[in-house]
């Protein structure tokens, strides 16, 4: 057996990979973690009561994995979808009954994004009850309340894809509240002074007409592939940067 | 199939059910460490965390990180066996669903419809709600409670945003989900829904009351006095009360903080205010602004 693992270990291909031998000292347990690109995320040393889960829950990383659970299966979905009213449903329908593994990619894809928003609300929670928004991680909470902002849109975005009657009609009254924003939707107060009518309100530049169509279609795949993403990503990594700089996971102050 | 069942098993509903559950334990977790926390506190002892050491992140953090990724993805993945994702007919624009919910996650504020306009439920309040949870770091000046679980050091912070968080966001959810019907009209969950069924409720304005049409200028100067009273009231009655009681923290708190802080509160209680006011008096608006285009109507 020994046999067999040198073998695996002792050639260059492994040692170009790994490096190193890891033997369970500090310096390897410190180099497994500084070394490693995903790893890095983390300090070398972290507060004991930063591990136990009876503090944080593990929300916020549960919250991240959902994310990277999304992408994957999101990528996945994008390989059979068309963004177009011709062909979205029709889509759906063969990854019910066409595409391997088609309808628990897009099973996956739908309960992650619901657990994520779940999960993300009880992060928040988590936070406020150990008082972890306090000096000095301020700035760092209203990161988070954007991320969870973030959230609910890349959930709403992704509910008009099917293009069935359950999304269509979900963001037809998602939608209709832009049309009450004062001053800028055509039913809000004020609106009529600035000459706003349903052709040049809010919410025709949400959906890129004056009701949910083939526009909507495409920008709300578009939000929800790639500019929400995009930006929940940069906004992701000031979050853990920042919860680092700010001295790590919160933790009584006294000593 | 039993009206109850059939709502709470609906795939989309699921999650529902499983936020209320995951919820629930939270809340109850959250809160049973803040007490026993304040115990040690009380006693003089150390809470938790006070005299921790380092330990490293390779395997400690990395080995619990290992185990919760792969629980949540047994747990999608059974999930995801076990439900299918929904798919209704194709979308057609002639075919108005009765009721039409928005995503579950903004049941909450399609619920405040039913008490406010869309100009206020749909887009005042919920930016109110973001530039408030944002606020919230800048305005509460306590010190205390930072690091640690406890109740007794930030008992009107927690009795606060756990009132927003758990009745105004997620009961109201809860109540969109399960509660609303055809017409958004109220169904228990083992009631059956009636598409053809009409509750005419007979609501009028507050100024109506005394006999002044509210939209005419003496309902406009009624309303004014009403909300304009509410706003005010609410805003110099604790300074009044914090002056008496600790000026101390009032001067530590500044006047622009208190403004804002008083502020968000008091627009915070309107909610379930007017709520009151709709359900029990029969109140649609307190104040019509009618003279401005489109209505401005609290």
């Amino acid at each position: 057996m020994n046999e067999m693992f040198d073998k695996v270990k002792k050639n260059l291909i492994w040692k170009s990979v790994f490096r190193r031998d890891y033997r369970n000292t500090v310096r390897d347990r410190a180099a497994a973690v500084f070394g490693n690109v995903f790893l890095h995320l983390h300090p070398v040393k972290v507060r004991e009561s930063a591990v136990k889960l009876r503090y944080t829950w593990g929300m916020g990383g549960i919250t991240f994995f959902a994310f990277i659970i999304l992408t994957i299966t999101g990528i996945v979905l994008m390989f059979y979808y068309h963004p177009t009213v011709s062909h979205a449903y029709e889509d759906m329908k063969d990854l019910e009954f066409q595409v391997p593994y088609g309808v628990i990619s897009r099973n996956l894809h739908r309960w992650a994004a619901h657990f994520m928003v779940i999960v993300v609300m009880i992060h928040m929670f988590r936070v406020f009850m150990t008082g972890s928004y306090k000096a000095p991680r301020q700035f760092n909470w209203g990161i988070g309340v954007i991320l969870l902002v973030l959230t609910f849109l890349l959930s709403f975005t992704g509910y008009l894809l099917p293009w069935d009657q359950l999304g269509f009609w979900a963001i037809t009254v998602g939608t209709n509240m832009g049309a009450a924003t004062p001053l800028l939707g055509y039913q809000g107060p004020f609106s009529e002074l600035l000459h706003i009518t349903p052709y040049n309100d809010v919410r025709f530049a949400l959906l890129g007409g004056a009701t949910v169509g083939g526009n909507a279609l495409l920008r709300s795949y578009i939000w929800h592939c790639i500019a929400i993403p995009l930006v929940a990503i940069i906004l992701m990594a000031v979050h853990f940067w920042r919860v680092r700089k700010d001295g790590g996971i919160s933790r009584p102050q006294n000593n | 199939m039993n009206p109850f069942i059939e709502i709470i098993t609906k795939p989309d509903n699921i999650a529902i059910v499983i936020m209320i559950v995951l919820v629930s334990f939270f809340m109850v977790w959250a809160f049973q460490q803040a007490f026993q926390n304040d115990k040690l506190k009380a006693t003089g002892y150390a809470v938790d965390g006070e005299n921790d050491t380092d330990v490293d992140t390779y395997k400690p953090l990395v080995r619990i990180e290992l185990i919760i990724s792969l629980v949540v993805m047994v747990g999608l993945t059974i999930w995801s066996v076990w439900v299918d994702a929904p798919l209704e007919e194709i979308a057609n624009p002639t075919i108005t669903p009765n009721p039409a919910k928005a995503p579950w996650y903004f049941l909450g504020l399609q619920e405040l419809l039913v008490y406010f306009d869309p100009w206020l439920a749909g887009v005042v309040l919920p930016s109110l709600i973001i530039v408030g949870l944002i606020a919230i770091p800048y305005i509460d000046i306590n010190p205390k409670g930072n690091g640690y679980y406890t109740f007794s050091e930030r008992k009107y912070s927690i009795l606060t945003f756990s009132f927003g968080f758990f009745v105004l966001w997620l009961l109201l959810i809860v109540i969109g989900v399960f509660f609303r019907g055809p017409g958004w009209l109220w169904y228990w969950p083992w009631q059956e829904w009636d598409t053809q069924r009409v509750v005419f409720e007979p609501t009028r304005d507050l100024s109506t009351i005394i006999g002044i049409d509210s939209r005419s200028w003496g309902g406009f100067f009624v309303g004014m006095v009403a909300v304009g009273g509410y706003l005010v009231a609410g805003m110099v009655a604790p300074y009044k009360y914090f002056k008496k009681k600790c000026p101390e923290f009032l001067a530590e708190l500044g006047m622009t903080r208190y403004l804002i802080t008083a502020f968000l509160f008091v627009t915070m209680m309107a909610i379930p205010i007017k709520m009151i006011l709709r359900l029990v008096f029969l109140i649609k608006y307190v104040w019509i602004i009618w003279f401005v285009p489109g209505g401005l109507n609290f």
